[in-house]
């Protein structure tokens, strides 16, 4: 397969209005994916599965992440002028990255054998509803996991035949995955109850029995 | 009734060749010696009820192979494994279709807690706070043994039912529910969490 900068440079010269970033892993796995925009996300992935050296025919999952608002802190070498020397300072910097909702495809060629691509979608913002691209229209086996994310992240996916809920009820509304979900308090019963669930079952703790009154009784003498 | 028989005379006429039995132990003893399970699993546990009822572990040995798969014809209601939210109704209104009277063996950690799947969002913690249980296996999942086992408790607690007088079985009385109100899907959990008249969890004081 070809690296991912490549397969970059080929997107955008078949589809010149597409941005593209790749997204850099510095984890062990080192495995960087490519966040597509909104727009050209349909176009961009009919090329990946198209494309007579990519072939990405088979989309092997698809998942949600959930991004609330983080600033990064980063070391940089800054050139400064200390006592009227120019120097290298270690400087503090802060990075801001707003929150927003992500969906996360894992793609794979069953022709040629070659694989993963990572493909990534983000929303604007956290808001319930937010809209992405839906690729169902591309990968069929897509279908059932936009779903799933609809169904626990409130990812909304304009083209999908079929948005509805498919783990949770119809009638239920809220999104179990975010981070800030608040699930129901039913801890009455926690026979050995530990970190945070020792905090929510003490909600539900029967006051000690109210005193008898014995002990303001002094022994007779 | 047995207890206005004497042990003794009962044996030495069973050695006449005449057998002295009361209706009470008769009905009893037909009724333990073929337990009819439903038949349906929801996780793991399920396959070990398979491998309960096939031919290594042979759950015929109890009277209990006959899995039926409409409840109109269940004793027993087995449930294995881990009960979601979303399928609790469905137990409880296949409970309320089963005829008189009912067992449950509730099967597994889940079944009786919600199991490792306590803390989640979509699973019951525990069927016991919609559906009364006669028997809970501990286990993850519990080995065909523990069911076997299960299977004879049941069969003890059937033949100590009376079917009259004081201490009279509970399905034979008319005041007691044979069905209980199945739960509705609400907008954050079932509605209600747990069945108030059914459900009343240990209360725990701690300081």
């Amino acid at each position: 397969m070809e690296s991912l900068e490549e397969i970059k440079a080929r997107i955008t010269q078949a589809i010149p209005a597409a941005q593209l970033e790749i997204i850099p892993n510095p984890g062990p796995a080192n495995q960087p994916s490519l966040l597509l925009d909104h727009d050209q996300a349909a176009a961009v992935a009919l090329f990946l599965r198209d494309d007579p050296e990519l072939r990405f025919d088979f989309c092997s999952n698809v998942t949600g992440i959930d991004w609330l608002d983080r600033t990064v802190k980063k070391k940089v070498k800054v050139k400064k002028l200390v006592e009227g020397e120019e120097k290298e300072v270690e400087e503090m910097q802060e990075e801001f990255f707003p929150g927003c909702l992500e969906a996360v495809y894992h793609l794979y060629s069953m022709a040629l054998k070659h694989g993963p691509l990572v493909v990534r979608l983000r929303t604007s913002d956290r808001a319930e509803g937010a809209p992405l691209p839906s690729l169902t229209l591309v990968w069929r086996s897509a279908e059932f996991q936009e779903r799933e994310i609809y169904d626990l992240y409130g990812i909304h996916f304009d083209g999908h035949p079929d948005l509805r809920r498919i783990l949770m009820w119809d009638e239920f509304t809220d999104f179990p995955m975010r981070k800030d979900y608040v699930e129901p308090d039913d801890y009455e019963y926690e026979p050995t109850p530990h970190d945070d669930v020792l905090e929510k079952a003490k909600q539900h703790y029967a006051p000690r029995p109210a005193s008898d009154g014995a002990e303001g009784i002094a022994p007779q003498t | 009734m047995s207890e206005t028989i004497d042990e003794g005379l009962r044996s030495e006429l069973q050695k006449q060749g005449i057998w002295v039995t009361s209706m009470q132990e008769l009905y009893n003893w037909g009724r333990k010696n073929s337990i009819w399970p439903l038949q349906f699993g929801l996780a793991c546990c399920a396959i070990e009820m398979i491998a309960t009822a096939a031919s290594r572990y042979d759950l015929a040995r109890f009277g209990g192979e006959v899995f039926r798969p409409s409840p109109r014809q269940a004793d027993l209601m087995i449930v294995a494994g881990t009960v979601t939210k979303k399928m609790a109704p469905q137990i409880v209104r296949l409970y309320n279709q089963m005829p008189d009277p009912k067992y449950v063996i509730s099967m597994g950690a889940c079944a009786i807690s919600g199991g490792p799947f306590k803390q989640g969002y979509n699973v019951l913690k525990g069927i016991d706070r919609y559906i009364p249980v006669d028997v809970y296996i501990p286990g993850c999942p519990p080995r065909p043994e523990a069911l076997l086992h299960a299977f004879m408790e049941l069969q003890r607690k059937i033949d100590g039912q009376k079917l009259s007088g004081p201490g009279q079985a509970d399905f034979l009385k008319s005041n007691t529910p044979s069905e209980y109100p199945v739960p509705a899907f609400g907008a954050h959990d079932l509605e209600p969490p747990a069945n108030p008249d059914l459900f009343h969890p240990p209360a725990i004081e701690r300081a």
